[in-house]
């Protein structure tokens, strides 16, 4: 506050600053910054990411590898240190290999549905009318069914595999993005400065794309951030039950059906796969809502 | 309370505000006619209309220029559909605006987009009528860079007008509509209404969300720039005094109807439909011992969806007649500035009160 009154000779710099309205941003930014949770978990995730990417350089064993003759080590054995599975492969390795289909499974249908669902919604939200009521009423139609319903059937009908499982989360995540997308979109659309915007003679377009737009993506950002965690979950769980990835393909979820068996014999190793599916959601959940705070513009 | 005192007392007017003097009858600035907006209230499977509520039933006013009107009713009688009508915000399912001799809406007339260059309006809440996702002097320059100003050319706009309404630009410029006070953010869309200089600004109870102090400033600086830019203002409030302190002819509506409208200080020394009196003796006294001790209505307005036969007020009506059941009473010029809906003043209406013609 100090330089106000250097400032207030020449309101250029102000007007710069408003014009490209960055500040919104940095602020966001900032309150991040501070969020030592949210900064953690981000530190998670990058770390799982670049892990994931670069497997090769983290694991010493193939994935794929069996050897009946170390089948089930526990944890701590010396070369495996996470122990081997029920067909004596590293399981270090297949955990890192496996973060690559869970997090593939976890992420895309999300980033699909978030396309092709807040279009939707937010074009039905806005132009209102018939158009709203038919893009709504046929979500109802697929809200009708829980999601995991609907990825099984899906899957059920298309057959098992890694492409099948992301277009059946994906069809099964449309209908709630699109439904929140439509909601805030409507609600923004009849606050008070759409219509002032609309009293000084903007087109639809240009209203959309400066005042609708900046207004409701973040929202539906957030929320699709927060679906991812349901997704690995839900990625997981087809696997687990054989509609999703098939064997001998690495997944968590996969995993964890097959390790059931030896879950007497190395109840550690057995848990594995579903901690570091627990741990990944969660990250992704905290990471959700600390972003939908950080971007709260009343804070 | 001083300022509060202050924008209540008449006397002290702030010169410019009320234009005493009109000259001899020119165009009016803006002519209604028999503006009419019924909303269908869909019901059941298929949306079909089940009811219609009357928000507002063939209103007929001008606005002269360079005059503030006050517009005053109780909640619900279609002030705020009136305003929305009259900037095109919504569709009016019949009647006619003209603008200075244009009509609004016809091919040879007055566009709407050129419509919003010439008349502008203030909402009534001043967080939700601003973007809070845009700089504030953005939102002010939005329309006319809408409107094919450049970019800097709209900013610097921006910046003028944010010195006529008060606020420092090397200050304000790139602050966020939540990190400003009621009575800045208000400041604001007024200075958002003025960016397209407009002749006629609507201020839909502009002030009424203001703490008293605020307001008064905010009343205060509407009737400099009133002078300054040389506006027309269309005043919407429920608060009385206000409308007093700023109006030169005050319009009163029920239920969708205009009932009286005429200049503000013969329609508050002496007010002729009996719902003007009512709603004008509901206003607090200052003087304890004049304190209002009946109700001078009671119940709610009826139902806009079914509204009664004939004159509207009669449910609530001390005189009301049986003529009142029978046949809605016209919008009648008492004398030359004023005019009452009302069958007390219709001549040989069949009212016991009426005048007789051949008597007096």
């Amino acid at each position: 506050m100090e330089d106000s009154a250097a400032l207030a000779a020449d309101p250029t710099t102000a007007l710069k600053r408003a014009q490209q309205g960055k500040s919104y941003w940095r602020r966001v930014w900032e309150r991040l910054r501070e969020d030592k949770v949210t900064l953690a978990v981000i530190g998670v995730l990058v770390m799982l990411l670049i892990m994931v990417v670069f497997a090769p350089w983290f694991t010493m064993h193939d994935p794929y590898a069996g050897s009946v003759l170390r089948r089930l080590k526990p944890v701590g054995t010396p070369g495996h240190w996470l122990g081997t599975d029920e067909v004596g492969r590293d399981l270090w390795s297949r955990m890192v290999y496996g973060g690559r289909l869970s997090l593939l499974a976890g992420v895309v249908p999300v980033f699909l549905a978030l396309l092709i669902g807040g279009f939707l919604g937010i074009l039905a939200g806005y132009a209102g009318g018939l158009l709203n009521s038919a893009v709504m009423r046929l979500t109802d139609v697929l809200y009708a069914f829980p999601s995991i319903l609907l990825a099984i059937a899906i899957t059920g009908i298309l057959g098992a595999g890694l492409q099948n499982t992301i277009l059946a989360l994906t069809i099964s995540f449309i209908p709630p993005v699109i439904r929140i997308s439509e909601s805030v979109t409507t609600q923004v659309r009849n606050l008070d400065f759409v219509e002032a915007a609309r009293a000084s003679g903007a087109r639809r377009l240009t209203i959309m794309r400066y005042h609708i737009l900046n207004n409701v993506l973040g929202p539906i950002l957030v929320y699709a951030t927060s679906l991812i965690s349901i997704c690995i979950i839900l990625a997981a769980g087809l696997s687990f039950l054989g509609l999703g990835v098939t064997p001998p393909s690495a997944e968590w979820g996969l995993m964890l059906n097959n390790l059931r068996q030896g879950i007497w014999a190395s109840p550690l190793v057995a848990a594995l796969p579903g901690v570091m599916i627990f741990i990944t959601s969660m990250c992704f959940n905290l990471m959700s809502d600390g972003l939908r705070q950080a971007m709260d513009v009343r804070l | 309370m001083s300022p509060l005192k202050h924008h209540v007392a008449t006397e002290d007017r702030v010169p410019g505000l009320a234009s005493e003097r009109h000259p001899p009858r020119p165009k009016p600035l803006l002519a209604i006619e028999h503006l009419t907006k019924h909303f269908p209230l869909k019901g059941g499977l298929f949306g079909r209309t089940s009811a219609v509520v009357q928000a507002v039933d063939d209103v007929s006013f001008v606005v002269e220029r360079g005059e503030t009107l006050g517009i005053v009713g109780e909640s619900g009688c279609g002030k705020s559909t009136t305003a929305r009508l009259l900037m095109h915000l919504i569709k009016p399912d019949r009647g006619s605006i003209v603008f200075d001799g244009q009509t609004v809406g016809v091919p040879e007339g007055l566009s709407q987009r050129e419509l919003h260059r010439q008349m502008q309006m203030v909402f009534q809440d001043s967080y939700a009528s601003l973007n809070p996702r845009l700089p504030v002097a953005m939102s002010i320059a939005f329309g006319p860079f809408v409107h094919g100003l450049g970019r800097t050319a709209a900013l610097l706009r921006a910046a003028d007008l944010l010195n006529a309404v008060g606020l420092e630009p090397a200050l304000f410029a790139d602050r966020y509509p939540h990190e400003l006070s009621g009575g800045q953010r208000q400041r604001i869309n007024v200075a958002r209404a003025l960016a397209l200089e407009p002749r006629i600004v609507i201020l839909d109870e502009a002030v009424s969300a203001l703490d008293k102090s605020v307001e008064a400033q905010v009343l205060n600086l509407l009737a400099d720039l009133k002078v300054r830019f040389d506006l027309t203002y269309i005043f919407i409030s429920h608060d009385l005094n206000v409308v007093r302190y700023i109006s030169d002819r005050v319009m009163v509506m029920y239920l969708g109807k205009v009932v009286e409208i005429g200049p503000v200080d013969r329609v508050y020394r002496d007010p002729q439909h009996p719902y003007t009196r009512a709603l004008l003796s509901a206003m607090p006294s200052m003087d304890p011992r004049r304190r209002t001790r009946q109700a001078p209505l009671s119940g709610d307005p009826p139902n806009p969806v079914r509204p009664p036969s004939g004159c509207r007020f009669r449910t609530r009506c001390p005189l009301a007649e049986a003529i009142c059941e029978q046949a809605p009473p016209a919008l009648l010029a008492s004398d030359t500035a004023r005019a009452v809906a009302c069958h007390m003043h219709v001549p040989a209406s069949g009212h016991t009160q009426a005048a007789t013609p051949g008597a007096e």
